[in-house]
Parts: C-alpha cells; structure tokens; sequence
C-alpha cells in the first residue's frame, strides 16, 4: 500500500493516467447517475435495478457487436432496445408502485435487479466480456500514459448526450411536461398534461440512458451480469452526494468517483475497489446525516 | 391468550419435536427453516413493527458467524496459522474443547453482534426511509467485500470449522435443536416485548417518528434497543449456521445479501409485515416454494425468487396476515358492526 503510494509521488506520469482513466470512466458513471436522479425527480421512485440496466445495454452492444456491427454504431439500437425494455418495466412494475411507499418501490426495483442479472447470467453466463470498438490507443510521455481513443470517444458521447438530454427537457414540450409533473404531479394533471405518459417516458428515457452508458462501459471496461449493483450504489452515492436536481454537481460528484476509484483501486489494490464505493456511500450518508443535525440543533 | 392459540403453539412445538425423528434424511432443511423463521422474526422488529426497512440484517448474521468461527478455533489454535493453512491442518478437537468453544461462541457471537448493533445504530439510524434501506444493504456489502480481503480470517477462501465430534446423525440432531431453541427463545421474546410499553413505543415510531419524539419518547434509544434485539438473535443464528454449515466463506455463506438478505425481507412481506405470526407463516410459505423452486428451476430459481418478489411487493401488499385481518377481522378480534346498505370490510385498521 505504502509503496503503490511512493510509486504516485516518485512517478507523477501514473497520476496523469490515472486521472484520464478515472475521468473517462466517471462520465459513463455521470449518465447512469443523471437517468437515475431523473426517474427519482419525476416519479419519486428510487431505481434499485439502475446498475442492472446499464448491464442490460452492456450486453446489448456486445450482442450486436458480435453480429459484426461496430459497436460504437451499436449505441442506438442499443439505447432503442433500452427503450422499449424500459417501457414495459414501467407499464408491469413500476406505474404499480408510483403510488404506495417508497419502500415498496425500492425493493420492487431491487427484485427487478435480481430478475435482470440472473437473467443475463443464464443467457451470456458468467465471465467478463467486453466488446471491441477497433479504434487505437494513444500513447504519450513517451509511451508512460495510454489511452485507448474510445475512452475519449465515449467521454465526448458522453458530452453529448447530456447536452441533448438538457436541451430536450429545457425546450422540447415533452420536456416541459416531465419538468412540471416533477415539480407538482396534482397541478399538471389540472392543467391536462398526461403524468402516466410523462412517467412512462422519463422512465423509459432513463432505460436508454441507462442503455448507452451500458454499451461505452462494455468498450472502454468490462462487464459482467453481477457487476449491476456496483453501479447502482455508484449511482446512489453520485446523486446523494450532488442531491437531486442539480447537474452540474452530478457531473462533478461522477468524474470525482471516477478518479477516486482509480486511486483506491492503485494504492489499496483492486479487491478492495467495491469496498471503496459503498465505504463512500456509507460516508456520504453519515455525512448528510450530520449536515440534518446540526440543522436541527439550529432550530432548538 | 385464547385456549386455541395456545393449542396451535403447542401442535408446533411438538411437530417441531418430531420431525427430525420421523424425517431423518431431511434434518437440516428443516433446521434451517427454523433459521428462516428467526430471520423473519427479526428482520420484522426493524421493518414491520418499527418501520425501519433494513435491506442488510445479514451483517449481523455474518459477523456472528465470524466472531464463533474465531473463538472456538482460537481456544485452541493460532488463528491466523489456521486459516493460512486453509482446511490443511487437521483439527482434532476433544469433545469437551469443542463443546466449551462452541458455548463461548455462540455468547460471543451474540454480545458481538449487540454490540455492533448498538455502534451501528449510532451512525445508520438517523437515516430515514429509503435512505436507511440503502445504508444498511452498503453496510452488509462492505462487510462482506471486507472479509473477504482480510487474510487474517482467511479472506475470500473461508474458514473450515472444527468437526463436530459424533456421527453424522448426531451432529444434525444437535444443530436442529439448537436451532428449535433459538427460533422458540426468540418467539417467546419478541411477544413478551410487543406487549410491552416498548412494542408500543417502537409502533408510534413506525406510524409517525416525528410525533413520538414530540409526546417525549427517547426514539434514538428505542431504535438501539430494537436493532439490538434483531443483532441479538441473528448472531446466534450465525454462530449455529457456521458450524452446521461445516465451512464459512465471505461472500456464500456468511453474507449472503442475495440470498438470505433479501429472504428474511420477502418472508415477512409475504407473510404480512407487522404482526407477530405473520413472518412465521410467511417463512415457511417461503421455504417451502422455495425449496421447491430450487430443486426443479434448475438456474431459473433467483428469476422466480426476483419475480416473486416483485409480485408480491407490488400485487399483494399486505401480505397473508394482513389479507386476513382485511377479510375475516373477526378472527383478530375485531369487531364489526355491519353497517346498512355498504359493504364493512375495513374494519382492521
């Protein structure tokens, strides 16, 4: 451990790739991350099954790729396939438990994440896979860094698609009608907007999303169909860091895990990596829990 | 308590009894439904009656399992040698060695588990809602991924525990007691205390915490205290299943949050949350299918739990007791007058 950490200083050029690594990464991680606080702000439901989803897409770009379609070109159909999974998640479960406890939400989603992993691990079993992109990879500092170039594809992707997902809810009608019903459900359906076709297709919208970052994870890492609920506490601990609503803070938070965790997976090694992530969602939640303390000692 | 009650808890007693004897080849599964029972019974103090839904009540049972695993070996051994070894040296353990170990264990196992509880309690139970599910199903991974990096309890390769000193027959005989005594001890318990104040307490707490510590109630106190009697039974039920078990592991055996974990939630929903015999019958609902479902599913039997789940979470919420109280509220002593001219079926709550 001390030695991995003397290697950091000796050799500031490992903090470079550490930092490309942990940056590229984070971004995927911001996309799960921004889909789960949109079905969170809109439907009030916390999507246990978030990390599954982006398995589902994981698997869905390797499927395609391995009928010889690029799977870098394999993101839409991916995402369209996320789509319509999406939709009839939430006509069977998730439209069932809008309604009662958020408790019931959650471990209906925590089924459903069972469902979906077992699932891929009968269909594809249980190894690691990853798709190929075909692309190069960058060297630099004299061959001390390198990045494969899909990183940086999938961090502009990333980009991207957040920029559109803004831009869609800031203008588009649709988008007005998910941010009204997000604000007060009751006062949209006065005003005639259809909240069960809003939450249908926030919810399928997040599936997609969910789809996408799936099949940029199965190019630039791994995946496998347990790896799902990593990813879920990832996307917990990214939105209860940042807090709902707030994007530019879930970006930040994704890109700061992302790094952490490359940093936790070099200097403690790579066993103690998922340690690491939920070890950081129990502190983000102690930590919310002395910021509501003292809030409360402020009103005594 | 009615003549007829106490009639059914005596047929169970001593069905309990028998059954090893009248089904020797199925003494272990039937242990571990007592198992099952116990884990609904606890995880249904924090969830049902006190409103604290608990995604990861498995810590306890894993850490019980530990700290039994590593009392009884080191009373005789060098842990860390031992585990090293793994499974390499030969135990040889006397009776008497085996049988005080197992005593100081289990003990220990149970204390640990309190106090881990009481020290959890600490930082998880200001959480409400969502949030406490979410922190506790981290607080059981991180035990587990912890474990199984940490060599000096073998890490992810397990522990192989000391042999039970007796023949085959005897050594099931004796956990499927052990286990009957713990799911009975923890039954008579968990009534005694819902008919206290402290039930009461830990009600108002469920139906509204912010009010409760209004009327004066110390919440935080009674939270730790329930969490605590949950930690309690849970560590013992740990300490016996390592042991009947043979072997512990991190991630299979010791914290299972995909198994048993998430069990212990679907028992005591299907059964209905809330009430005292509801986890029981929903336990041995639950085992039943699923035991069966294990058998003849071969690999589709987590689809079928995951499925049954959900439609249990979202088609039958009230589960099999609350469907009850709805339909013959007689039964639970309640009295309804039928009001003319419009169905009384609400009358239960």
């Amino acid at each position: 451990m001390w030695e991995n950490l003397q290697i950091l200083f000796a050799a500031p050029v490992f903090n470079v790739q550490l930092l490309l690594n942990g940056l590229t990464v984070g971004a995927v991680f911001a996309l799960a991350a921004y889909g789960l606080a949109l079905v969170w702000g809109v439907t009030n439901v916390k999507n246990l099954a978030q990390g599954d989803f982006v398995m589902a897409g994981g698997y869905g770009a390797y499927e395609f790729s391995k009928h010889g379609l690029n799977p870098l070109y394999a993101i839409v159909p991916t995402a369209a396939v996320m789509f319509v999974l999406g939709w009839l998640v939430y006509r069977l479960v998730i439209k069932r438990v809008i309604q009662l406890d958020l408790f019931t939400s959650l471990l209906a989603t925590f089924g459903l994440a069972i469902v979906i992993q077992q699932a891929l691990n009968l269909v594809f079993g249980p190894d690691v896979r990853t798709a190929r992109s075909g692309l190069a990879e960058i060297q630099m500092f004299g061959n001390m860094v390198t990045v494969s170039e899909i990183r940086l594809v999938a961090f502009a992707l990333c980009v991207l698609l957040a920029i559109v997902m803004v831009l869609y809810l800031k203008n588009s009608r649709m988008g007005q009608a998910i941010r009204a019903t997000a604000q007060d459900p009751r006062a949209a359906r006065v005003l005639g907007v259809n909240t069960d076709r809003v939450y249908a297709l926030t919810f399928s919208i997040n599936a997609a999303i969910c789809g996408a970052a799936g099949a940029l994870i199965a190019m630039i890492w791994v995946i496998q169909p347990f790896y799902g609920i990593a990813y879920s506490v990832r996307a917990f601990v990214i939105v209860t860091a940042a807090g709902l609503g707030n994007l530019p803070g879930v970006i930040l938070a994704a890109l700061g895990l992302g790094v952490l965790e490359q940093y936790s997976g070099f200097i403690l090694g790579a066993q103690l990596q998922q340690a690491t992530v939920v070890g950081l969602l129990l502190v983000i939640l102690v930590w919310r829990q002395i910021l509501l303390l003292r809030q409360r000692k402020a009103l005594q | 308590m009615t003549r007829r009650s106490l009639l059914l808890q005596v047929a169970i007693l001593a069905a309990g009894i028998a059954a090893p004897f009248l089904f020797p080849g199925h003494t272990l599964q039937v242990a571990v439904l007592w198992m099952m029972i116990l884990f609904a019974m606890t995880w249904d103090t924090m969830g049902g009656q006190m409103g604290y839904n608990s995604l990861g009540n498995i810590l306890y049972f894993g850490f019980g399992m530990y700290v039994c695993a590593v009392t009884q070996i080191g009373m005789v051994y060098d842990v860390a040698e031992y585990t090293a070894a793994t499974g390499a040296i030969k135990v040889d353990f006397t009776r008497q060695e085996y049988f005080e170990g197992l005593a100081l264990g289990v003990l220990l196992a149970a204390l640990g588990a309190t106090a881990l509880a009481a020290v959890l309690s600490r930082i998880l139970l200001g959480l409400r809602g969502p949030y406490f599910a979410i922190g506790t199903l981290g607080a059981a991974i991180a035990a587990a991924e912890l474990t199984a990096a940490w060599g000096f309890v073998g890490g992810g390769s397990g522990i192989s525990m000391p042999v039970f000193p007796g023949g085959p027959g005897d050594r099931e005989r004796f956990f499927y007691f052990m286990f009957l005594v713990a799911a009975v001890l923890c039954y008579l318990f968990l009534r005694w205390l819902y008919g206290t104040r402290f039930g009461l307490a830990i009600n108002a707490i469920r139906d509204d915490e912010d009010k409760a510590e209004a009327l004066g109630l110390h919440t935080v106190r009674y939270k730790t205290v329930a969490w605590c009697t949950s930690a309690f039974f849970l560590g013992i039920a740990g300490a016996l299943f390592g042991n009947m078990n043979g072997f512990i592991e991190p991630l299979e055996v010791a914290y299972p949050t995909l198994t048993f974990g998430i069990f212990m939630v679907a028992m005591t929903l299907l059964g209905g949350k809330g009430t005292l015999w509801g986890p029981i019958l929903g336990a041995a609902l639950f085992y039943t299918i699923q035991q069966i479902t294990w058998t003849y599913l071969l690999g589709w039997q987590y689809i079928a739990l995951g499925v049954l789940i959900i439609v249990n979470v979202v088609y039958f919420q009230q589960g099999i007791m609350g469907w009850l109280k709805d339909r013959k509220p007689e039964w639970f002593g309640v009295r309804v007058e039928p009001v003319p001219g419009s169905a009384a079926r609400d009358g239960s709550s």
